[in-house]
């Protein structure tokens, strides 16, 4: 009995998964909607290939929704080297349309072809002989041509064709300032590695000058860690690193400062070995110790350090702790908004926010005399952050 | 009849896990340990924690258990586990890590940016560790009624107050160290014993099992009826019976012996027999196979013969396909620095496991020779815990029964408390949208019913149970993640078709199985191992509408596909954030 009941409610889903997934355009009620409802799925088909750029490979992409949205026989897309992708129409070799391109680009309004603008062999054989050019437009810059081409052009073709092109220019726009967002983001991030601190290389250089008579040995094995301290900053390695990796330079990093403190420098490292996988953007964790080191530990002259990573389900918890100086609260504020010289912890905040989101920026718990605590989550699994539609996770597509 | 053996191993095992739990992060505090701690968990360590996760009620207890009451070809349950993982190593483990996905609900959002799919993979989680948790509970239950004597419902509460606080109360800090080191005390809880056994029951005569001579209790036994059955007696014997026997009271002091003649009595249920050492076992009028069929190679559902090669099948199919979508193993993956140390560790995995499952077979084999009390009063589950009682005396008999007792219990443990966090994290992550508070609260809601839940489930085999978590997770979350990796046309609409319409025909199939019914012919076994027909039906579901819903690809399927499958070396920086 209850096996039919089961076996009638898995059918039952079953069809409704699929009515579900075939006839839902198809419940809006009027023309209009149903209209709107499907050019609009067309050219959001066409979108995310139109936002990667004027590139052959794109365009191609989004020239089938294109086509199906003018509802001609071929369309054409070219710039000022000819033809880049065609759909419906065999337009490489046509040297014609090429032609026919860069006079379009060249007065930067819509042209009718006719006949004569078409006589390709493969156009001409099917019987193509109108068509409508358009010019493609990004930031006031004509960069490219919209072709049209069907067996007759009805007078409202040169119009529709025109929307089109608005369109398709508005995406690559788009693209533009995706383009132009990445190449901010990683400047900043390449001004942060040029941001190894003047201060921190003469006092490394003083303290292993001050080993070179005494014990060259230890003075050999310092200048080999600053020397891999400065290439692993330098090096335009990948954005993101593992916190395993982030770890190995905080421990040369705090080599170097072991050199000039001696005994007076504490470390404590506590970590979940679950962790060390978690992703960051690379840079994060050593700024945030040299932090601690500077305006906690070098202030009182002595102190400890304790760097804490532990698992907590979906994210990983970051900390350092110093039982240093401390700061007053408006300075660090003020820190973290970028308004003060020290750059590192409003970098690190920025970066974290920009990968995270909002929630995972840096938290900073300090009082005069009181030491500092600076904390910040890590996600595990990032599926789609608020900003990597145009920040990190895009870098990659370059 | 307490047996303080066992009460020490079970404290002893609560001990060591909360000492390594606490502990297990790795602290420094001098520039060369600096490094150790920083440096990535080694494949090894890993693996013995996916085991020693993986490892449950159903494999320390069950596989044996089943088998000894189905036949040996319940051991297609043990097959099934342990090749799950090679499933996983073939087609999912390095792709996944690659992915950089933590959970099944992330890898569904991930690859197919549906929030709604999102949702219906948290159900489902929700859905297999409450499946799953159920028979670790039963376990628990059963485990301490033998070795305390006590009623069965203390177990549950023990091991459900014990997990549930310990993951509310934050204290599991280091989770792999913990995991590996219960894999490696239950394989020595049960491969010592296993060993042990078979040196003191001088290679016992295959005879009982072959067919001739009618199984022998070694020594004087009690056997407890808890329900009423009937027994068939061959040789004449003098008992002491404790209750009803053919409708007559028995109750004198001081107990008298009774002769019990050769042919079939009623025995009422609350019954308990004390048979003398040496005696001819009866057996049951029902439900006990004959030699031939208990060693039939193919698998009898619920001792019955009922189309046994599709019976199989299913089971295999749910078995090798289900381990995929286990929510709390995927978990661990993620321990794991690159794609590559994935699927080292999977192999890794593979061999502990098959290491492990030698045991269990052999125990079931020497249950049905040495233990035939057990079919008398259908506790067969308890097989692995009883057997070292039965075989040997005074010190060894203790130091036997505390490490079968510990390394169960070390199985409800460390399974019950992966699944719980699994549950949790889901319930508070995707549910709730909270921090650590929600976790806890909802490690607390979830503790609470599943125990709860596992009061009601008294007295279903451990190992069913099980495959019907495996079954449900190879109908829903499989498809998703072989199609998901592997298969660019997949669209939303088709995973969510298919996780819906399978894991949902699954999870309906269990219900009505667990509720009793269809016991005969075909509709016992499309309720009973309903993965024979789910698991194609949600392929097929989410193959076919994919194909019929194109406009629902997810963007940047390449860039997907890229990421699942180049490895970390080639890839371009950052491709690797989905």
């Amino acid at each position: 009995m209850i096996l039919w009941v089961v076996l009638a409610a898995a059918v039952a889903g079953l069809a409704g998964v699929g009515a579900y997934a075939l006839w839902a355009p198809r419940r809006l009620v009027t023309p209009g909607q149903r209209g709107s409802y499907e050019a609009l799925s067309i050219a959001n088909q066409a979108a995310p290939a139109l936002r990667s750029g004027m590139s052959a490979e794109a365009i191609g992409r989004a020239l089938g929704p294109l086509r199906s949205l003018l509802a001609t026989s071929g369309v054409i897309v070219g710039d000022e080297t000819g033809v880049i992708a065609s759909d419906g129409v065999e337009a490489k070799n046509c040297d014609l349309l090429g032609a026919a391109v860069r006079s379009v680009m060249d007065q930067g309004r819509p042209v009718l072809l006719s006949g004569d603008d078409l006589r390709c062999d493969h156009l001409a054989g099917r019987g193509l002989n109108t068509g409508v050019a358009v010019p493609l437009q990004v930031d006031q810059k004509v960069v490219g041509a919209l072709i049209a081409v069907d067996s007759s052009a009805p007078p409202g073709l040169l119009r529709l064709c025109g929307e089109v092109a608005k369109f398709v220019s508005t995406q690559l726009e788009l693209a533009e300032l995706d383009l132009s967002r990445r190449r901010a983001v990683q400047a900043e991030l390449q001004f942060l590695r040029a941001q190894i601190s003047p201060h921190f290389v003469y006092n490394a250089l003083t303290a292993i000058e001050s080993f070179v008579r005494t014990d060259p040995d230890r003075a050999r094995e310092l200048l080999v860690s600053f020397a891999e301290f400065t290439r692993y900053s330098f090096a335009s390695h990948a954005q993101y690193t593992n916190l395993a990796e982030e770890l190995r330079l905080v421990d040369i990093y705090l080599e170097l400062e072991r050199a000039r403190f001696g005994s007076k420098l504490g470390v404590t490292l506590k970590v979940a070995p679950e962790v060390l996988s978690v992703r960051v953007p690379s840079l994060v964790l050593q700024p945030v110790v040299e932090n601690a080191v500077r305006h906690g530990i070098e202030p009182k002259g002595a102190g400890s350090i304790k760097i804490e990573a532990v698992d907590s389900g979906a994210a990983a918890l970051i900390s350092v702790e110093d039982d240093g100086a401390g700061v007053d609260a408006r300075r660090v504020a003020s820190a973290l908004a970028g308004k003060s010289a020290s750059v590192g912890l409003h970098n690190v905040d920025e970066r974290l926010r920009a990968t995270f989101g909002d929630g995972h920026g840096l938290v900073i718990e300090t009082a005069p005399g009181a030491g500092t605590k600076v904390s910040f989550s890590v996600p595990k699994f990032r599926s789609h952050a608020p900003r990597s539609g145009s920040g990190y996770a895009k870098l990659a597509a370059q | 009849m307490t047996d303080t053996g066992a009460v020490v191993g079970v404290v002893a095992v609560s001990l060591a896990t909360a000492v390594v739990g606490s502990r297990g992060l790795r602290v420094s505090r001098t520039r060369d340990d600096f490094l150790v701690a920083a440096r990535q968990v080694p494949s090894g360590l890993n693996a013995a924690a996916i085991s020693g996760e993986y490892l449950s009620a159903a494999s320390f207890l069950g596989v044996a258990g089943l088998a000894m009451a189905d036949g040996v070809g319940a051991l297609w349950y043990a097959v099934g586990y342990a090749a799950g993982y090679l499933v996983l190593l073939a087609v999912v483990a390095a792709p996944l890590r690659r992915f950089g996905a933590y959970t099944i609900p992330d890898f569904a959002e991930g690859r197919l940016d549906s929030p709604m799919l999102r949702k219906v993979a948290t159900g489902f989680v929700l859905v297999i560790c409450g499946f799953y948790l159920l028979p670790q509970m039963e376990g628990a239950g059963v485990t301490l009624q033998v070795a305390f004597g006590g009623p069965y419902w203390v177990g549950v509460v023990v091991l459900g107050v014990v997990v549930t606080g310990a993951i509310a109360s934050g204290g599991m800090k280091g989770i792999t160290f913990v995991q590996s080191f219960e894999f490696w005390l239950k394989l020595v809880a049960i491969a010592l014993p296993a060993l042990a056994l078979v040196a003191v029951f001088h290679h016992p005569s295959l005879d009982a099992v072959t067919g001739k001579a009618p199984a022998v209790f070694e020594r004087a036994t009690t056997v407890r009826f808890a329900e009423q059955t009937g027994i068939r007696v061959t040789v004449p014997v003098r008992v002491v019976i404790h209750g009803y026997v053919d409708g007559t009271a028995h109750d004198a002091t001081p107990p008298a012996s009774v002769e019990l003649t050769p042919g079939v009595h009623h025995v009422g249920a609350g019954t308990s027999i004390s048979f003398p050492a040496g005696s001819a076992a009866p057996t049951p009028t029902s439900g006990v196979l004959t030699n031939r069929q208990w060693l039939s190679p193919l698998l009898l559902l619920g001792g019955r013969s009922i189309h046994p090669l599709a019976a199989t099948y299913g089971i295999i199919l749910a078995t090798f396909l289900g381990a995929l979508g286990l929510p709390h193993i995927l978990v661990r993956f993620y321990t794991n620095p690159d794609g590559q140390t994935a699927r080292r560790t999977t192999a890794i995995v593979v061999m502990l496991l098959s290491c492990f499952y030698v045991w269990p077979a052999l125990l079931a084999l020497l249950g049905r020779i040495e233990a035939p009390g057990l079919y008398l009063s259908k506790a067969t589950d308890t097989v692995v815990l009883v057997l070292p009682r039965l075989a040997v005396g005074g010190v060894g008999e203790r130091i036997l029964s505390a490490l079968v007792a510990g390394g169960a219990f070390a199985a409800f443990l460390s399974t019950s408390s992966g699944l719980l966090i699994a549950t949790a994290g889901a319930l508070s992550h995707d549910i709730l949208a909270g921090g650590v508070k929600a976790f806890r609260l909802s490690a607390l809601g979830a503790g609470l019913v599943v125990t709860v839940a596992g009061l009601a489930v008294r007295g279903s085999s451990i190992n069913v149970l099980v495959g019907w978590a495996f079954a449900v997770a190879a109908s829903s979350f499989c498809p998703l993640l072989i199609l998901g990796i592997w298969w660019s046309r997949l669209t939303r609409r088709g995973a969510l078709a298919g996780l819906l319409l399978g894991g949902g025909s699954a999870s309906g199939a269990v219900i009505s199985a667990m509720a009793g019914a269809a016991t005969t012919g075909w509709p016992a076994i499309l309720v009973q191992v309903p993965a024979i027909w789910t698991v194609p039906l949600a392929f097929a579901a989410m193959i076919v509408v994919s194909l019929l819903t194109p406009r629902s690809l997810p963007s940047d399927v390449m860039g997907k596909l890229r990421a699942l499958h180049l490895p970390e070396a080639l890839r371009q920086p950052g491709l690797s954030d989905p």
